[in-house]
């Protein structure tokens, strides 16, 4: 299963790859793309975290358009995928995760089988109401840093309202991603897209 | 020929990969090379007097010779120093083959990756892009020689905040020296892979090996 995660810059996409791989690699063959936008800083973060064997993570350039990479053209991305999957097969979770970008970034279907998208409380409570696909129609919403609400005065219950109204039904948790078992729900619930792709 | 599958391949909008590239501009902007519209439009007319014209005249033969795929895939590689810059090549031609071999399913893409373990270098996929598109090598010589300006023009405007329309003026000044070019390139169609132009960039070839080590950069190469 190839699962995109997306989201602005310093959301926690890399904090949450991080802690996916933690909790699952150990059951799960996974292997992760990074999206960098002028480096491969996020690939040499989650080796330096070594939560993965070096060769399972790789990371593409986007030539300073991370939403083209994933959505218009995801040749590159793919490219990488293919060289993943085929060095470390039989892989069952491919993570592809993008390089920090707007509230318009979504991933193309034909990259991705499910995608997650990350916001965080720090951005303000104002972010789920102004919507825009990654936050109407990723299939999990995940916002994160709910350690900082206080701090910086956000809402939960404004976000948690705000989201629930653009999302309808698609499902939305709350994190706080400063160690990895704030990423339980989340990998609960990849676990639950795990079985369901692999029985398809 | 069908003018609108030329139109298609040409537009930088069908997915290859290349918008990651800026066709050595971040590198010579990095060594103070490209500064100014001005600074451009000399690194332009450098390209086009040199490599692009290598690299026209390789897709164009491309698209005449099938049989001798594998004699200008090794051809255009020794004309090609750098290393870093032949793992870009290779990565854009197999990149453009995924794309491709969906618009044109004729396209014979198991031979083309069969070139080298990385993929054919890309003037070379070009070409044989082109054929399996019904065009002509002319055809294939021009995509090549506009995919440079295209990459070199809209990198310029990305890193450098250059005046958009200006930038495109000065591409469109070189319109019909690109047109000239072209007929150049197709001229070689026929030739034997080692008789082919072997116009090279020395300082291109050094600023890409630079530029793969630095720390942060906003292109691939």
């Amino acid at each position: 299963m190839r699962l995109g995660i997306g989201g602005p810059v310093g959301s926690g996409k890399t904090a949450l790859v991080a802690a996916l791989c933690r909790l699952l690699a150990d059951s799960v063959s996974t292997v992760v793309v990074t999206n960098d936008i002028f480096t491969t800083e996020d690939a040499e973060a989650l080796r330096r975290m070594a939560v993965l064997p070096d060769e399972r993570i790789m990371a593409v350039e986007t030539g300073a358009c991370p939403h083209t990479a994933i959505r218009d053209d995801i040749s590159a991305n793919l490219d990488a995928i293919e060289q993943l999957e085929a060095a470390h097969a039989p892989v069952a979770l491919t993570i592809i995760e993008s390089g920090g970008d707007n509230l318009t970034a979504t991933f193309s279907k034909a990259l991705v089988d499910v995608q997650i998208f990350v916001i965080d409380v720090a951005g303000g409570d104002k972010v789920p109401r102004k919507g825009g696909p990654g936050v109407t129609a990723a299939d999990l919403l995940v916002i994160n840093k709910t350690d900082l609400a206080t701090l910086v005065r956000a809402d939960l219950s404004v976000m948690d309202r705000d989201a629930k109204a653009r999302r309808g039904a698609l499902p939305m948790l709350f994190t706080s991603l400063v160690s990895a078992e704030g990423a339980t729900e989340v990998v609960a619930w990849v676990r639950v897209q795990l079985a369901q792709w692999h029985r398809a | 020929m069908s003018l609108a599958t030329l139109l298609l391949l040409a537009d930088s909008r069908f997915p290859t990969g290349a918008h990651a590239h800026s066709a050595g501009v971040e590198p010579s902007h990095g060594a103070g090379g490209v500064r100014s519209i001005g600074d451009l439009a000399v690194f332009l007319d450098g390209r086009l007097a040199t490599t692009a014209r290598t690299e026209a005249a390789f897709a164009a033969a491309a698209c005449r010779q099938p049989s001798r795929w594998a004699e200008l895939d090794h051809e255009l590689m020794i004309r090609t120093p750098s290393p870093r810059l032949r793992g870009v090549s290779r990565s854009l031609g197999r990149q453009l083959l995924r794309g491709a071999s969906r618009a044109w399913p004729s396209l014979p893409v198991e031979s083309l990756r069969a070139l080298h373990v990385d993929g054919p270098m890309q003037p070379v996929a070009l070409g044989a892009v082109a054929s399996a598109a019904g065009l002509r090598p002319h055809d294939a010589a021009l995509c090549s020689l506009h995919h440079l300006v295209g990459a070199v023009t809209t990198a310029a405007v990305r890193l450098m905040g250059l005046d958009p329309f200006s930038v495109q003026a000065l591409a469109a000044d070189r319109a019909a020296r690109l047109d000239a070019l072209a007929d150049e390139a197709a001229a070689h169609a026929d030739d034997a892979p080692h008789a082919l132009p072997s116009f090279t960039s020395v300082l291109s070839d050094i600023l890409a090996e630079h530029h793969g080590t630095w720390e942060t950069r906003l292109f691939a190469s």
